[in-house]
Parts: C-alpha cells; structure tokens; sequence
C-alpha cells in the first residue's frame, strides 16, 4: 500500500513512526521480562498483559511504518533486521527493569506522557494513525490507571517500599526529558496535522506526575546540576539497547531465510 | 492409605458414595469425606502449581520469540497459564485452604507440580512443541476431570480446556510452519520432539498399576479414566499428527494394532520419571529457584500493598 504524501511528509512520517514504535516495543519487551516472575500471580499477570498491548501496539505502527516507506518491508523486517544505530526510542524505555517499583515507576511516567499523547494523535490528519491512537488510547488510560496506582501503593506503603521506589523516580528523572524534545521531523509533520504539540503533551504530563508523586508523598528531584539525556531520537543509544536487540533479534539473524 | 477417616461414620461414607453412584456433583459446603477434601487439595493445589511453574520453560523463549506475531501468542498464552493457576488457587480454596499456604508449601518444596516442566526449552520449537504435546497431553486429562464429582474444579477445567485446545492449536501450527520451513527449522522440530515426546507421555502419571491414588479417585469419581487409558488416548491422537507434519516420534515400537485399533508403543523410562519427581530433573533446581526468587523479591512489594490498604481503608469506607 502506498500512501499520497510528498517526499519531505513521507521521511518525515516513516521516522516518526518508527520512534512511536520503537518506544513501545522496547518498553514492551522490558515488561515482558517479568512474565513468570512478578512479585504476584495478579501482577504478573497484569504486567504480560501491559507488554501484550505495547507490542501490539508496536506490530500496528511498524506495519504503518513500512506501508509509508513503500519499499516492502513488513514489521517483522523493521523489528528484527534494524539496526540499533536505526533505532528511534528513548532512553527511559531501554533501561534494564530493575526492581519491581523501578518498573512501575518507569511505566508511570511514560503512561502519563502516552495517554495523554494518544488522546491527542486520534485526531491526526494522517488517518491511519488516528486509528491506531483511538485503539490505543484505551489501553494507555488503563495502564496509567494501574501503573499511577502501583506508584501510590509503593510510595505511601512501607518506609522500604517509600524509599525503594523514591530511588527509582530520581535515577528515572533525567530519561523524562527526551519525551517531550522536538526537532525538524516533528515540526514538519505538527504543521501538516499529523503529529500533536509535544509541548502541550509536556504541559499535561506535570499536571499528571507531579500532584500524583505528591499524593504518594513522593518528591520529584531537583533538575538543578541534573543532566537531561537527549538525542536518543537521532541514535544515542545507552549501551542497554544493543544487548536488548541482540536478544530479541537472534532467530531473524541466525536464520535470515526462515519464515517463523 | 487408609480411605476412612476417624471423623467420618461408615454411615455418612455409604451415603456419600451413594451420591456419587448417583453421579451428583459435590460442592463445596457439602459434607465430604475427609480423604475425599486432601485428595482434592493435593490434586488442584499439584495442578495449579504446574500451571504457574509452567510459565518458566515457556517465558525462556519470550525475549527471542522470531515474530511480532509469535511473540504475542506466547506472551497470551503464558499469560493464560497464570490465569489458570490463579483460577485452580480459587478452586482449592473452596475446599478450605489458602493460597499462601498452598504455594509455602510449594516453595519449600513440599507441594508437587507437572513433572513435565523440570525439562528446558532449549530450541525456539520447544514453544510449539509444548503447545502441541503438553498443552495436548493436559487436555486429555482434564477433559476427564471436567467430569469430575467435585463442582468447582470440574468448572473450573471446562473453562481452562477452552484455552488449552487454543494453545495447543497454535504450538501445533506453529510446527507445521517450521515443517514447511527450511531443513534448520525442521531440525528444530525434530529435535524438540525427539526430547519431549517420552516426558509428556509421563504427564500421565505411572502406569495403573504402581497409581497408589488411583482406586480411590476412581471411586469417588474424582478421576473417570486410569492414567494408561488417558496415556493411550493421548498416543492415540498424536501419532497421526506427527505423520500429517511429516516429524518422526522417537520410538521404534510404535504399531498400529489393528484390533485393539490402539498404537502400541514401547516402553516408558520409569526410572527417569521418579527421578524428576523426586527433585531430580534438569530443571528442577532452577525452577524452584525461580519461583522462590520471584516470591522473595516481590515480598516488599505485598508488603506495601497491604500497609497501603490499611492506611485508606478507613478512607474509603468513610468515602
Ligand atoms: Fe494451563
Ligand atoms: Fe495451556
């Protein structure tokens, strides 16, 4: 299938495809790392349901990713013979799990900016991926709904839980910046409609976490001496990734001839 | 084993056993006999287990499932799996025991589970072999205890079969993919096969004879096939779909008889069945250790859930 779209839209729009699905398959896999060994039978059930979501959600994107490029590559191709460098996610999402509050912490943030940025995407003039976000949206709100409430849990729980997971929000805070960066991609494809206002998507994200962290009698840390990371969008990648890829990529690469 | 219990009248017993004869179905705030209660718990409790420990083989091919689509499917149906013991943990509750204390007892490696998941998954058609012949070994038996006298376990097996036969559909697809496929995946599958053909044969259970549980079940209509009936059943209707895929089931002595119209086949390692029961398998160290870890890390975890709901649970009552 190919979409009528001018030669900048459609550059444009392949990568932004791609980082919507890179974020969502990466974060996916992470949770998938869970499954059998959450700290509840109901927990770990609810986490493989999460990473079932998130890579659904990635399968449909790279699909829509591969029909705009319109050089017949499937999302099987785009998901297990891409290169890290070709990568677009973010840095939040590429960190090892960690502990069970780490993981709940990392998801609330990103809940917190996807359902929100969802929301906003059902009404992109690129209809195929409106219809993408109205599907997802539903989902975005019952992950923010749990992970928000796992936060409060953990966070006005027991003193070790409060400080485990207090741990977890500063080391996770210089990753949250990146959600929200923009650059020439972005801005072509907000000018056309397709993409959303990631300043307002920024602005709905504090009014989320930041009452929320308070309500778990949380404190976000100070930005002051702290290092935002950025450029994940055009390929700084932390070493995490590789390792990630080459797990998930192993079959596709040992066997490029087979079909699974 | 003594079948009577001290507590139980010979009365009550005849009666009981009249009601099975009758076949009614026994729930839970029905009088039962002692014996009847443990069996129960031992067999749903075992059962449970498995489906929780059975998450571990399968969740080792999770992160390198080769498709999006594949890695779906396993992730829905592990996922499933946990659902099953969540449903089983209920189902042994009914009978008066509680779920911590149920999965205590497994992780002090009191509590048996499936000795089928003391085995690795080792290549990516381990996935679909499990589906196929474990998934299809477990319905065998749990299409017979959806007929079973107690209520909510023969419920909860009606609900949990439905799945099964999807997961089994789907490993079986999924080998007859790689079969088409080029000669490394058919490796694959061959190899996969020739390891877990003789385990899933021992999901059965010893042979009738050494079954010290059996008479009993049979009798209280817990159970309503012996294990070599089901094992035969089951080997019945496997061969046929190894042959449709075009894999060898690694056991010389496999023939159709064509008056019993069963296939016969040869003879079952028993040795290396009460080894793996016993603790001995190659897997049996690392999946209870598994399990233990995840327990033990996530302790903190329901520790703050619970101090959470104390701390609001006057607030949302005043709510
Ligand atoms: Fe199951
Ligand atoms: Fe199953």
């Amino acid at each position: 299938m190919s979409y009528d779209l001018d030669q900048q839209t459609q550059t444009a729009l392949f990568q932004y495809l791609l980082r919507l699905a890179d974020d969502r398959l990466i974060l996916g896999h992470r949770l998938s790392e869970w499954c059998g060994h959450g700290p509840i039978l109901e927990e770990d059930i609810a986490l493989s349901n999460f990473a079932l979501d998130f890579i659904g959600q990635a399968e449909a994107l790279l699909r829509l990713a591969g029909e705009v490029e319109d050089k017949g590559r499937s999302e099987d191709d785009l998901a297990y013979k891409r290169d890290w460098q070709d990568y677009h996610c973010c840095q939040l999402v590429e960190r090892p799990k960690g502990d069970f509050g780490f993981t709940m912490a990392r998801q609330f943030f990103f809940d917190a900016y996807d359902f929100p940025m969802w929301e906003a995407l059902t009404t992109s003039s690129f209809e195929p991926l409106a219809a993408i976000a109205s599907k997802s949206v539903k989902e975005a709100k019952y992950h923010l709904r749990h992970s928000g409430e796992w936060v409060l849990r953990l966070g006005d729980g027991t003193k070790e839980s409060h400080d485990r997971i207090q741990t977890s929000v500063d080391s996770l805070w210089r990753y949250t910046g990146e959600l929200f960066e923009t650059d020439a991609v972005h801005d072509h494809l907000f000018s056309q409609g397709i993409a959303i206002c990631l300043s307002g998507i920024e602005k709905e994200w504090k009014e989320i976490v930041l009452p929320h962290l308070t309500r778990a009698t949380l404190t976000p840390p100070s930005e002051e001496g702290m290092v935002m990371v950025s450029g994940t969008r055009y390929g700084a990648h932390s070493e995490h990734l590789g390792h990630l890829l080459t797990e998930m990529q192993v079959l596709p690469r040992a066997f490029p001839d087979a079909k699974w | 084993m003594t079948v009577v219990n001290d507590s139980d009248t010979p009365e009550q017993l005849e009666a009981f056993q009249a009601r099975i004869d009758a076949g009614e179905t026994i729930e839970p705030k029905d009088w039962m006999p002692a014996q009847y209660r443990k069996q129960l718990v031992r067999m749903i409790s075992q059962h449970a287990h498995s489906e929780i420990v059975g998450m571990l083989p399968e969740g080792n091919w999770l992160t390198r499932a080769p498709s999006l689509r594949r890695k779906k499917i396993l992730l829905a149906k592990i996922q499933d799996e946990g659902g099953h013991g969540l449903y089983l943990y209920c189902a042994a509750e009914t009978l008066g025991v509680d779920r911590t204390e149920l999965i205590d007892q497994l992780h002090a490696g009191k509590a048996k589970y499936s000795q089928i998941f003391n085995y690795p998954s080792l290549n990516w058609a381990d996935i679909g072999v499990i589906g196929w012949l474990v998934d299809g070994a477990a319905i065998v038996n749990q299409t017979m205890l959806a007929k079973t006298s107690y209520g909510p376990y023969s419920r909860a097996m009606i609900r949990i079969c439905k799945e099964e036969n999807f997961h089994k559909k789907q490993g079986y697809e999924l080998l007859a993919q790689m079969m088409e496929g080029t000669k490394d995946q058919q490796a694959m599958v061959q190899d996969a096969v020739n390891r877990w053909w003789w385990p899933s044969l021992m999901m059965f259970g010893p042979s009738d004879k050494d079954s010290p549980n059996s008479k009993v079940l049979l009798k209280w209509k817990v159970k309503r096939k012996t294990n070599d009936e089901l094992r035969q059943r089951f080997i019945n209707m496997t061969v046929p779909q190894a042959n449709a895929i075009g894999v060898k089931l690694p056991d010389p002595d496999l023939q159709f008889d064509e008056k019993t119209k069963n296939w016969n086949f040869g003879e079952i390692n028993w040795d290396e069945f009460w080894a793996v029961v016993k603790g001995h398998g190659p897997c049996n160290v690392e999946r209870l250790e598994a399990r233990r870890a995840a327990h033990d890390e996530g302790r903190w975890v329901r520790e703050a859930a619970e101090a959470y709901a104390e701390k609001h649970s006057g607030i949302k009552k005043a709510a």
